[in-house]
């Protein structure tokens, strides 16, 4: 279109930026975000302290309460971990599909892959949990499938879709000259990739990966709502032993959210920082 | 625009004052005092090797870059003063800068008519009238809306020279605005500087273009390592240079 | 003129497939109010957490100290902490601190119902995200481009205005999309505090009609149409936004 094709002339503040994903220096440490919830639920605890109450102040409850929650967290992080396990399984399997030479499989798993990635989690869990039976029969053979286990296979879908659309991204960006170099080397399709173009990948799909990993971990408070004892039912349930009242849900809850910001800071923060060491590549 | 220019010999009161002006970032000091005058009507032109400070001295004068001692006074603005009317400043200082800097998304017209609009708060009607009578004076009539992206790189500096005289400045910055250019284009910007000159506008250029200089300028300066090491009319400034270190750069250059 | 309500009630008579939101106006009520809710949820918490994400961003890149200290640590804390236990935090927890006012029949009537609640939260979720890429957007805008907006007298508001968000809108916005996508699907977080959003609603009909299976398509599907619907609209807009000469 123009006489600046060779680039010369064209200004830097024309180029297309490239926008960098970058993030915060590490100014808020995990032990402020420690601090900051602690000083939370003591003040809370004092305030209640100083009216004196017969009953047990927030921060007692929570010290009280404290393994039982812990445990539910437990849980929680078991869960997200198999989800990421299977939905990794998958989606690597996925996203191959999709890169496949073959029109039908390829289509089929694009197909796939945007379904699931478009549906809410929530919906998704709900789809497994109402649609998948309580027990499976695989060769005679009776295997019960209890709702923490569906929830499991619920979280996993969505990981699988989103794992899959990292695979396709990651090979997608190696340029194409590695390919063409490859195959004047006479390495077969999946020579290629499995010795070429993957090991090159892995790298770059690691920051994204654990953002999705840190989703999941997230998300699977969301099995509270399809009956799964994990903590935040049993937040509620400890509410309610305690007699249900009402200025006992913001430290209770406040509890719930510093525990998966402790979790989940630290990971945030040594993606952001991989992220950065990628890029100066 | 029809200004006057003075003659050169004209006493008159300098409209950009610089006296004693230090600037050091952090420990590496950029200008060791640079003291010059700049009257109504004249055209300076700063030259010297590169890194020699000469873009810092000029960003000084607009407040881009904080001075770290010695003043500025810029039509009776103390620009040097921490509690300066950054915005009157401007409103009368204009400037052009080597990488043009239009805002990408808005046309050329628009990108004249912004500032007195959203800074001065001018009557829209009245500033697009004006907005076209510049693009006119710059050559580019026909060119109001097209997209800086459509633009060769002369074009967009011409453009930006537009934008600043919109503000109706008193004088006007220009820091190397050729050395970004093709060679071919930067023969129009100049021509547009040499015009605006000629009409009377008080400029201060920072320069590479030697032949420019000496034919446009009613005063040069050199600088080198922060401070000015000789300065005068081009008439004796290139002939009867008489510091070594100004012989040696015009030897390099001319 | 009942040509879709038939053909829905003989589907169901010839195969058992049960889509009663499609001939029972009852049914078909209540799905068309959770969509609404959900339409209602979704713009007005974009609105919301666009607004949230400008102004972030700006003070962000501001003069003050403690404001910046304050926008990254709601930042971080509502980027690394479940959307749900958020609103349950919101809704709950600060919800049952605010003083009530009685109704007229002397019950508790809470000043802020869960509707807004909901959109108090999931608003501040998305915005946390919404603030980090408009900073990213912003810091890609070149440095020379802000000092040019300086020396033609802008003021930093203005040029924050003016000049850098818009371009920083569109160097963010295939980021923006993505996290709006994500902002329209966690509504139905909603849910769990008894918006009577789309998932609300869908599972009230299949709860009492027994049709969890058809309602479940239906479900997939309304997610699906509202998320092409967006991504389209997005879409449309970052034409729209396109500059000659500029960029791809």
């Amino acid at each position: 279109m123009s006489d600046r094709s060779d680039g010369r002339d064209v200004l830097p503040v024309l180029h297309p930026f490239r926008v960098v994903p970058t993030r915060f220096a590490p100014r808020l440490r995990g032990r402020h975000g420690l601090l900051l919830g602690l000083g939370a639920v003591l003040a809370a605890g004092s305030a209640w302290a100083q009216a004196g109450a017969p009953q047990l102040s927030p921060l007692a409850v929570i010290v009280k309460w404290a393994p039982l929650l812990l445990t539910g967290f437990a849980f929680n992080i078991a869960i997200s971990l198999l989800a990421m396990l299977i939905g990794t399984v998958a989606g690597v399997g996925l996203g191959l599909a999709i890169l496949s030479e073959q029109p039908v499989l390829r289509r089929a798993a694009w197909a796939v892959t945007q379904f699931f990635r478009n549906a809410p989690w929530l919906v998704l869990l709900f789809f497994v949990m109402f649609l998948v039976p309580f027990q499976v029969t695989v060769l005679g053979l009776r295997i019960p499938l209890p709702d923490w286990v569906k929830a499991t296979f619920g979280f996993s879908l969505p990981v699988m879709a989103n794992v899959a659309e990292v695979v396709r991204g990651a090979v997608r960006s190696v340029p194409a000259t590695q390919w063409e170099a490859a195959e004047s080397l006479a390495f077969t399709r999946r020579q290629i990739l499995w010795r070429i173009i993957l090991p090159q990948c892995v790298k770059r799909m690691l920051p994204p990966w654990m953002n999705i990993y840190a989703l999941v971990a997230m998300a699977t408070v969301q099995a509270s709502i399809v009956g799964v004892s994990e903590m935040l039912t049993l937040t509620a349930q400890v509410h309610a032993a305690e007699g249900g009242r009402p200025e006992l849900f913001a430290p209770l809850y406040g509890f719930a959210l510093l525990c998966f910001f402790l979790y989940c800071y630290p990971i945030d923060r040594w993606t952001a920082r991989m992220e950065r060491r990628f890029q100066i590549r | 625009m029809a200004g006057t220019a003075p003659p050169a010999w004209t006493p008159a009161k300098p409209i950009v004052q610089l006296v004693d002006v230090h600037k050091s970032f952090g420990t590496v000091e950029v200008l060791k005092g640079i003291s010059l005058d700049v009257r109504k009507g004249e055209v300076i032109c700063i030259i010297g090797p590169s890194g020699s400070g000469k873009s810092t001295l000029i960003r000084c004068i607009n407040a881009l870059v904080p001075v770290t001692s010695g003043t500025i006074r810029v039509e009776g603005i103390e620009v040097a003063d921490p509690k300066l009317d950054k915005l009157a400043l401007r409103r009368k200082v204009g400037m052009v800068f080597q990488q043009y800097n239009l805002f990408p998304h808005k046309t050329a017209l628009q990108n004249v008519m912004m500032a007195p609009i959203h800074v001065l708060g001018q009557d829209r009607r009245e500033v697009e009238e004006r907005a076209r009578a510049l693009m006119r004076k710059v050559r580019l009539a026909g060119k109001e809306d097209s997209y800086p992206g459509e633009l060769s790189g002369g074009q967009q500096q011409r453009v930006a020279i537009a934008r600043s005289l919109a503000m109706r400045p008193d004088v006007m910055l220009f820091d190397e605005v050729t050395a970004a250019l093709d060679p071919e284009t930067v023969k129009e910007v100049l021509v547009t500087i040499r015009e605006l000159a000629e009409d009377g506008m008080t400029c201060l250029l920072v320069t590479h273009e030697m032949n420019f200089a000496r034919d446009v300028a009613d005063h040069i300066y050199f600088t080198d390592r922060g401070v000015i090491v000789e300065h005068g009319p081009p008439s004796t400034f290139f002939t009867a240079a008489q510091d070594e270190r100004t012989r040696r750069f015009l030897s390099q250059v001319l | 003129m009942d040509v879709i309500p038939d053909w829905f009630q003989r589907l169901y008579e010839s195969t058992g497939l049960n889509f009663t939101v499609f001939y029972d106006s009852y049914d078909f009520q209540r799905y068309l109010n959770g969509l609404k809710t959900t339409l209602f949820l979704g713009i007005s918490t974009i609105l919301v957490s666009l607004v949230i994400g400008a102004v972030g961003a700006l003070l962000q890149s501001g003069p003050s100290r403690t404001l910046r200290g304050l926008v990254n640590g709601y930042v971080v804390l509502f980027r690394n902490t479940p959307p749900l236990v958020q609103i349950f935090f919101f809704y709950f927890g600060l919800g049952t601190l605010l003083p009530a006012a009685e109704s007229a029949s002397g019950l508790r009537e809470p000043i802020l119902n869960n509707v807004q609640w909901a959109i108090i939260s999931l608003s501040l979720f998305a915005g946390a995200f919404n603030v980090e890429i408009f900073r990213s957007g912003i810091e890609a805008v070149p440095k020379t481009t802000v000092e040019a907006a300086e020396s033609l007298g802008y003021t930093r508001l203005k040029a924050y205005l003016f000049i850098i968000l818009p371009l920083a809108l569109r160097i963010c916005l295939p980021a923006l999309n993505n996290n709006l996508i994500n902002l329209l699907k966690t509504t139905t977080l909603a849910y769990a505090i008894a918006v009577p959003e789309t998932l609300y609603a869908v599972k009230q009909i299949w709860s009492e009609s027994q049709n969890v299976f058809e309602m479940m398509c239906v479900l997939l599907a309304t997610y699906g149409i509202l998320v092409g619907v967006l991504v389209w609209i997005m879409h449309r807009w970052e034409r729209a936004l396109r500059i000659p000469g500029y960029g791809r």
